[in-house]
């Protein structure tokens, strides 16, 4: 459970947008209206070099198996960091890296 | 590839127009939480009603996996961009579905998940730009099965 997924392209041009794809397996269980208690992502980011470059905070509307689709501008190579914070504090990361050329 | 994506995207748009709605979600009412909750984000600002694209089914088949895609046509740069789209539920047991934090990094002001909607009803959608405007979007959609079993 919890195993996060991430596509991004391998290499991009400069200035080119590239296209962010993050998947992560959880059952986002609300237990507002369920006898299961809860269990919540609060928040998802994704850093391009340390610097937050998308951010989503989860609200109890928020789907199970959480997705995102984003697009980054590739203005310099980068390593990104893809991480899911629960509310009890717990991350699941993912990360990857794109060549600009 | 872009090309195809954009033609997708304007219609879309297109499509989505239809099941806009004046946004009653966007009237002084208070007293509801999702009320609140919006003029919490409102914060004494006036919204702008349009400017937002939607892309929301009319009709969820299933409310636990509503697919969400929201752009705005915005530059994105440092001095003009979208900071936070934030995403209202008006009948659902809590009205936060969540809220997109967006920075210059990103290439366009896009971005897709999927929400839980336990019935019918008017989602709003409020974003907030770099120049401290706010603009609203307001969409009715039918649910067919209730998401919000969990």
């Amino acid at each position: 459970m919890s195993t996060p997924r991430v596509r991004l392209p391998r290499s991009a041009s400069a200035g080119e947008e590239i296209e962010i794809r993050t998947l992560i397996d959880h059952p986002m269980i609300t237990g507002v209206s369920s006898s299961d208690s809860r269990n919540m992502l609060e928040r998802f980011e994704a850093r391009l070099n340390g610097d937050t470059v998308f951010r989503y905070d989860f609200g109890n509307g928020s789907a199970a198996n959480p997705t995102f689709t984003f697009y980054v501008r590739a203005a310099a190579p980068g390593d990104f960091e893809f991480i899911w914070t629960h509310e009890d504090g717990t991350e699941f990361r993912a990360d990857g890296s794109v060549s600009v050329s | 590839m872009t090309l195809d994506r954009r033609h997708f995207l304007r219609g879309a748009a297109v499509s989505v127009a239809l099941v806009l709605v004046s946004p009653s979600a966007l009237r002084a009412a208070q007293g509801t939480e999702w009320e609140d909750w919006r003029d919490g984000i409102l914060d004494g600002r006036e919204a702008t009603e349009g400017g937002i694209d939607l892309d929301l089914p009319n009709i969820a088949e299933n409310g636990a996996q509503v697919p969400l895609g929201v752009r705005i046509d915005n530059p994105m740069t440092e001095d003009d961009h979208v900071r936070a789209i934030h995403v209202i539920a008006t009948r659902n047991p809590a009205p936060d579905i969540g809220s997109f934090h967006l920075t210059p990094h990103l290439a366009r002001a896009e971005a897709f998940t999927r929400i839980r909607l336990a019935e019918e009803q008017e989602i709003l959608v409020l974003a907030e730009l770099s120049d401290g405007r706010v603009l609203a979007q307001a969409a009715r959609i039918t649910v067919s099965v209730g998401g919000c079993a969990t």
